[in-house]
Parts: C-alpha cells; sequence; structure tokens
C-alpha cells in the first residue's frame, strides 16, 4: 500500500507532500528460501534412498512445527507466542528445504509431500507426532527434539552430499537456539513452583518413551552412513544423553527408571504411527484436498 | 529507585498545573512530541491509555481469527507466511501494551481488563473466518483499512506511541501484500477458488470500511482527538482515502466491491457510496457479533493455563536472586 | 528517578532493549518487554525485536535499574548549552576556505 499514490480516475496530480504520511518499505536483499535448493546447480536430484533419508528427516520438522503452530495465540505469555512462533518458522524452513529435495527423486514439490501422502506414507518418529500437551509436555519434547536435532544436523554437516550438508549447516544453528529455549524452560519449570515442578516430572515421564526410537538403525541408514551420506542415529546416543543428563542435574530432575521406564516400539520410519497422527494429518490437509491440482 | 504509579500522577501538582499546561499545549501547537514524564492533561492521558489498550487489544485478538488458519493453510509457503504475520501481531501488541505501560498502567491490569470483558478492541475481530480466502480478505481490507489508520498515527503527538507505530507500520507493510497475493492467486485459480475469493471480499469490505469509525458528525471525541495531535484525520477522510485505494487494487485482482453505489464523484472529489449499516456495526459493538464470547473465552482460556508457567518462572527468578544475594 | 512504565507490581518486571544494528554502531533504545530474569530477557529480546536481522548485539537493562534526569529540572539540566556557541565548529567564520580545516 506504500507505492503508487492513489489518486482518483483521471487523475488529477497528487500533491508534492503527502499529509497522510508513507510507510517506506526497506529494500534488502533477500536470503535464499530453500536452503540447498540451488546447490550443486542441475545435478541436486536425490537418489531414491537420499530422498527417503530426506522424508524422514523432513517429516520429523514439519510435524512438530506443526504441533508447534498451534501454540501461536495460546502461549503462557505474548514473549512466548513470539518465542514458539519463531521455532516453528525454524523447523517450517527445514522441512520444505528437506521435503523440495526429498521430491525431486520423484518429480514431487514440496507440497505435493505435505499435503498429498496419507498416514502410513509418513516417515517422522513418534516423539515429534506426540501432542502438545500442557507447556510443560511441549518444553519437554521440545528438549529432546532439540538436542537430538543438533547433534545431527552438527553431523550432517559433514555428509559427502552437498545438499544435505547445506540443510544441516543452517539448520544446525537455529537448534542450537531451540536447544537453549529449551534448557532454559526445564530449568525455570523444575525449580520454579511445587506445580510447575511437579508438570515438568510428568511431563518428563511421559514423553521419554518416545526417545528410544530417534536412536534406531536400520538397513538403508546403515548403507548411506557407510557411503558418507547419512548420520547413523545410534551414533547420536551418546552426545545426546550427555547433554541431556547435564541438563537434568542442574533441574535436579530425574528420567524415569525400572518398572515404570516405558520404551515405546517406535516404527515411524515404516510408516506405523501413533494414534495421534491421523488427526494432525486430516487438519493440515484438509483444505489442500478439497481442490486438487489448485494453487495457492 | 522504582517509582511507585502515583508518581507519574502526581508529577503535575510538583510542576504546577498552570506551567505544565502551558509547556504542553506550546508542544503541541509546534507539533512536538509529548513524552513519558512530560506534564500533560489528565484526559490526554486518559484518551491515550484507552486507544493505545485497544489498540493493543486489537493486535492480540486480532491473532485468533488467522491462527484459526495456521495449522490448515494449503501449502508450506502460506503457511509460514500466516505464522510469521500471526506471530508479528503477538509482538504489535507487546510493543502497544509497552507504550501504554509508560502512561502508568501495567500490561498485567490491561490484560485483565481484556479476558474480564471490560475493554475493547477492534470489532472487526468478532468476525469469523470460514473459509482460507478471509485470510486473503483480511490481509488485503482488514490489514489495510488497519494501516490507513496506523500510518498518520506515527506523527502522534504521543511519543512512545509514534516509536510504537512506526515499527509496526514497517513490519506490516508485508501483511497487506501477502494478503493481496493470497486473493490474487484464488482469483487466477479455479472457479470455486474465484468464488471463494469473492464471497470473502463480499463479508469483509462493509466491516473493513467500519474500521474508521462513525461519519465525523457523530464522532465524539474526534475533535479533542484531533486537537491533542494524536488523530490527524477524520474517519470518514480516511474512509475516503481507504476506498480510493481499494478501487484500481479491487481491479487487479478482479474482484467486485459488494457496493453497487460506487462511484468515483466528479464534483464532491470524493467517492458516492451506499450508507453503511451502522446497525450491525453498533450490534458487534455491543457484543453480539459472531464471535465476541467466543474470543474472549479462548484469550482468557490462555492467560488462565499459562498462569503456573509464569508463576513458576517468577518464582524461579526470585530463588536465583536470592541465591545470588547470599553468595555476595 | 527511573524510566516510566516499570510500576513494580508485575510478576515480570519491565526490561529495556538496547539492539547494536551494525558492527561499529552504539546499541540504540528499540522498546521493552517482559521477562521474568535476565537470561530470558536477552532471550525475549532476541525473538521479539531482532527477527528480522535488525541486530548483532543486544542489552537488556531492568527499567527500574534506569536513572532518569527530572522532567522537573529540564530548564536547569539544559539550558547552559544554549550561548555556548564556540563550541560549534560553525562557530569560526574567518577561516573559511582554508583548506584542511
Amino acid at each position: 500500500m506504500n507505492d503508487p499514490k492513489p489518486g482518483p480516475p483521471g487523475g488529477r496530480a497528487a500533491p508534492p507532500e503527502d499529509a497522510h504520511g508513507d510507510v517506506s518499505v526497506d529494500r534488502l536483499a533477500l536470503a535464499e528460501e530453500l536452503t540447498g535448493a540451488g546447490v550443486s546447480g542441475a545435478g541436486a536430484t536425490a537418489s531414491p534412498e537420499v530422498a527417503e533419508y530426506a522424508l524422514r528427516l523432513g517429516d520429523d520438522a514439519l510435524i512438530l512445527a506443526q504441533q508447534l503452530g498451534m501454540w501461536i495465540a495460546r502461549a503462557p505469555e505474548l514473549e512466548e507466542d513470539v518465542a514458539l512462533g519463531n521455532i516453528a518458522l525454524d523447523l517450517i524452513g527445514h522441512a520444505r528445504s528437506l521435503l523440495h529435495y526429498a521430491g525431486t527423486a520423484s518429480g514431487r514439490s514440496e507440497d505435493d509431500l505435505a499435503y498429498w501422502r496419507d498416514e502410513p506414507e509418513w516417515r517422522n518418529a513418534w516423539l515429534f507426532e506426540q501432542p502438545n500437551g500442557d507447556f510443560a509436555h511441549t518444553i519437554a519434547r521440545q528438549l529432546a527434539a532439540s538436542v537430538y536435532l543438533f547433534e545431527l544436523y552438527g553431523a550432517l554437516m559433514e555428509s559427502t552430499d552437498p545438499t544435505l550438508a547445506a540443510i544441516a549447516a543452517k539448520a544446525v544453528k537455529e537448534v542450537d537456539y531451540h536447544r537453549d529455549h529449551a534448557t532454559q524452560w526445564v530449568l525455570r519449570l523444575a525449580g520454579g513452583t511445587e506445580e510447575s515442578r511437579r508438570r515438568m516430572a510428568v511431563a518428563l515421564n511421559d514423553t521419554w518413551p518416545y526417545v528410544d526410537e530417534l536412536f534406531h538403525d536400520d538397513e538403508l541408514v546403515a548403507r548411506l552412513s557407510d557411503a558418507g551420506t547419512a548420520v547413523l542415529p545410534s551414533s547420536l546416543r551418546g552426545p545426546f544423553q550427555e547433554i541431556i543428563s547435564a541438563v537434568l542435574v542442574e533441574a535436579e530432575l530425574e528420567l524415569p527408571t525400572g518398572r515404570t521406564a516405558f520404551t515405546a516400539s517406535g516404527g515411524g520410519r515404516e510408516g506405523r504411527h501413533t494414534e495421534h497422527l491421523g488427526p494432525l494429518l486430516a487438519e493440515m490437509q484438509v483444505l489442500a484436498r478439497a481442490h486438487p491440482g489448485a494453487s495457492w | 529507585m522504582t517509582t511507585a504509579p502515583a508518581d507519574l500522577s502526581v508529577a503535575g501538582d510538583q510542576h504546577g498545573d498552570e506551567a505544565g499546561q502551558a509547556l504542553f499545549d506550546e508542544l503541541i501547537a509546534r507539533d512536538s512530541r509529548i513524552e513519558p514524564r512530560d506534564w500533560m492533561p489528565e484526559g490526554y492521558r486518559k484518551t491515550l491509555i484507552r486507544q493505545i489498550s485497544q489498540h493493543a487489544h486489537s493486535e492480540i485478538i486480532g491473532m485468533q481469527p488467522e491462527s484459526n488458519w495456521i495449522t490448515r493453510a494449503p501449502s508450506l509457503k502460506r503457511k509460514a507466511i500466516l505464522m510469521a504475520k500471526v506471530q508479528d501481531e503477538a509482538g504489535h501488541g507487546l510493543y502497544l501494551y509497552s507504550a501504554a505501560q509508560t502512561l502508568g498502567i501495567t500490561r498485567e491490569e490491561m490484560m485483565d481488563q481484556l479476558i474480564t470483558g471490560r475493554a475493547r478492541y477492534s470489532s472487526i475481530f468478532n468476525y469469523l473466518t470460514p473459509t482460507w480466502a478471509d485470510m486473503g480478505a483480511i490481509g488485503w481490507l482488514v490489514d489495510g483499512a488497519a494501516i490507513c489508520n496506523q500510518v498518520p498515527l506515527c506523527r502522534c503527538s504521543y511519543g512512545p506511541y509514534g516509536r510504537a507505530m512506526v515499527r509496526i507500520c514497517k513490519e506490516e507493510s508485508f501483511h497487506q501484500r501477502q494478503g493481496f497475493e493470497i486473493l490474487l492467486e484464488l482469483m487466477q485459480g479455479t472457479e470455486e477458488q474465484r468464488e471463494m475469493a469473492q464471497d470473502a471480499v463480499n463479508r469483509w469490505y462493509w466491516p473493513s470500511l467500519m474500521m474508521f469509525g462513525p461519519p465525523d458528525d457523530e464522532s465524539p471525541n474526534s475533535a479533542q482527538s484531533m486537537a491533542w495531535n494524536i488523530k490527524r484525520f477524520s474517519n470518514d477522510e480516511l474512509r475516503q482515502r481507504f476506498v480510493g485505494m481499494l478501487v484500481p487494487q479491487s481491479e487487479v485482482l478482479g474482484v467486485t466491491l459488494p457496493d453497487p453505489a460506487l462511484r468515483w464523484n466528479e464534483e464532491t472529489g470524493q467517492y458516492d457510496m451506499s450508507e453503511i449499516d451502522w446497525d450491525e456495526f453498533n450490534e458487534v459493538l455491543a457484543g453480539r457479533g459472531p464471535a465476541n464470547a467466543e474470543r474472549i473465552r479462548r484469550r482468557r482460556e490462555a492467560h488462565d493455563d499459562g498462569a503456573w508457567v509464569r508463576e513458576a518462572a517468577a518464582a524461579y527468578a526470585a530463588k536465583q536472586a536470592a541465591r545470588q544475594a547470599e553468595v555476595a | 528517578m527511573s524510566t516510566p512504565g516499570e510500576l513494580g507490581t508485575e510478576a515480570w518486571p519491565l526490561w529495556e532493549v538496547f539492539v547494536r544494528a551494525n558492527r561499529g554502531l552504539s546499541h540504540v533504545h528499540v522498546g521493552s518487554l517482559h521477562a521474568p530474569d535476565a537470561d530470558m530477557a536477552v532471550r525475549n529480546a532476541r525473538d521479539v525485536y531482532t527477527r528480522r536481522n535488525e541486530g548483532v548485539s543486544i542489552w537488556v537493562v531492568p527499567a527500574d535499574a534506569i536513572t532518569t534526569s527530572d522532567p522537573d529540572a529540564k530548564g536547569a539540566f539544559f539550558e547552559s548549552p544554549a550561548g555556548k556557541n564556540y563550541r560549534h565548529a560553525v562557530y569560526y567564520t574567518k577561516s573559511e576556505g582554508v583548506k584542511h580545516l
């Protein structure tokens, strides 16, 4: 609404200075929107196996972003609306880059993959599809997710696949901040009031059964990591545990052990999901699917 | 030293109301700015607290009709844009609450007024957003009207409000454009998409014109606000200006503005338009809009659900401070 | 007298935010926010005030830690510079036209 000065049809000359005032729009060089999309030019087409791997990572990011987006306008304080929004936007950025790359193998766009796959075709781990719950549950999920993603992208920067390496190099800096955000809140909730401490402990208990799946290896990642393309999930468990332990020691919290320490089987990488993914996808995809072939 | 609220309100007494008033009048006459610690007439302070807090509330409540579509946005790019826009609105509410706070009212008090239904916010946000095209219409029409209202507020006589508005207007420059592009994309799409876009424009056009407030001859507070350089243009002037911008834009979009009487009048140098349905405006204002109750309920719910988190962080800060004091 | 706005009654106090837009520039006041403590304040400031690349460094200061000049002393504080024109280069007109001066 900034440029052409509105004038009546037939055009009287606009007065030299507009008393109403005006907003100047900053001219700036825009950064690349999809990381890695331009890497190695026309050659950046993923092989089917690399595409499957990129899909796993992209689905993790997108499902988490979708969930965090639900917090906007519902966060505990305005500052936190903005903070969670920033995290969700970072994750959508990662998801778009990864899905775009995954799609190059089959000639599908990021939106084809996001909106036109059914539940069994989704490859995200179960942790990411667990619901927001109260703020403590979201923070527990954020802690596990961001520490895992930080280690993952840190290692993936060294990938022999230049597109994955470029995506990881941008993402690692962003998830580093997510890790800090989650840590700050774990400390405050654990060390705040009796009520907040209780909720934080419950949230950790509820979340931790889904952590194990993040570190499952399978034949695909084994082959890709031998080739230097992917990161072997099991190799991340050690550094993950170290950071989590340090946070929990400071928060004076403990992870569940013994008989209460459930471990979920997982299965997201093969397209088996918990009861939460279906409704989430139904909501996310409803409009796009009502208009096949439409552009938005 | 912490300044108690009382300090602000008695500043005038120390100064002497007469000298204060004289300086205030002089600053206004020079079109200069009033800053928080200056003497100011009580009416000026109250008017600003009311206007800035209502403005802040509008940003915060205004997040809801759009956040309704974040989870269902039809492409990942649109999802990111919408999320960034709604997030900006949280930021804008925050800037405005801070500006109001310099006048001696806390954000907690203002939030309390909002969630107990004692505060007003722009009635436009009491309308529903049943289709995706509403995201386009809100951006184009509602943000367009808001920007038209807000640009002159950048020169508002109260410094903190003007500064907040400069920041907000710059950030909002993308809000209207993204809305316009949503509609443009729909109008260039399928028959169903075009209908969706036209339907949204039909529903939002009149409410967006109502955003400028009642006609000048029925706007009781306008004259004083203009004398104080808070308001720079009358409601009708701004409404005319806005319609003048919409007409050529609607032609680019290929949508029809739902007013058969709308046409340029060479003699008056203005657009002729149909009478606005002020009964509807007053109904919505009186709390009988489609979503008044829902908007407040949801804001209250978020506020109440977040109470334990805010308390936890405050308790943690107090414990840390006590621990540091012990060490020292 | 502290900065306006901090009324001392809120659970999360008010912080003033200063952002350095680029290396070589000063930190400039950009606005305020609420936060429970300094660690969160600087993070909130990052999220609220630097979403569009506005800064490379942030200061946050508790609003009640800022001391401001007394508005009532306006005259006494700020009258003196007027008339001391010899502090400004333009006062010295006779050297006009001489290079490198």
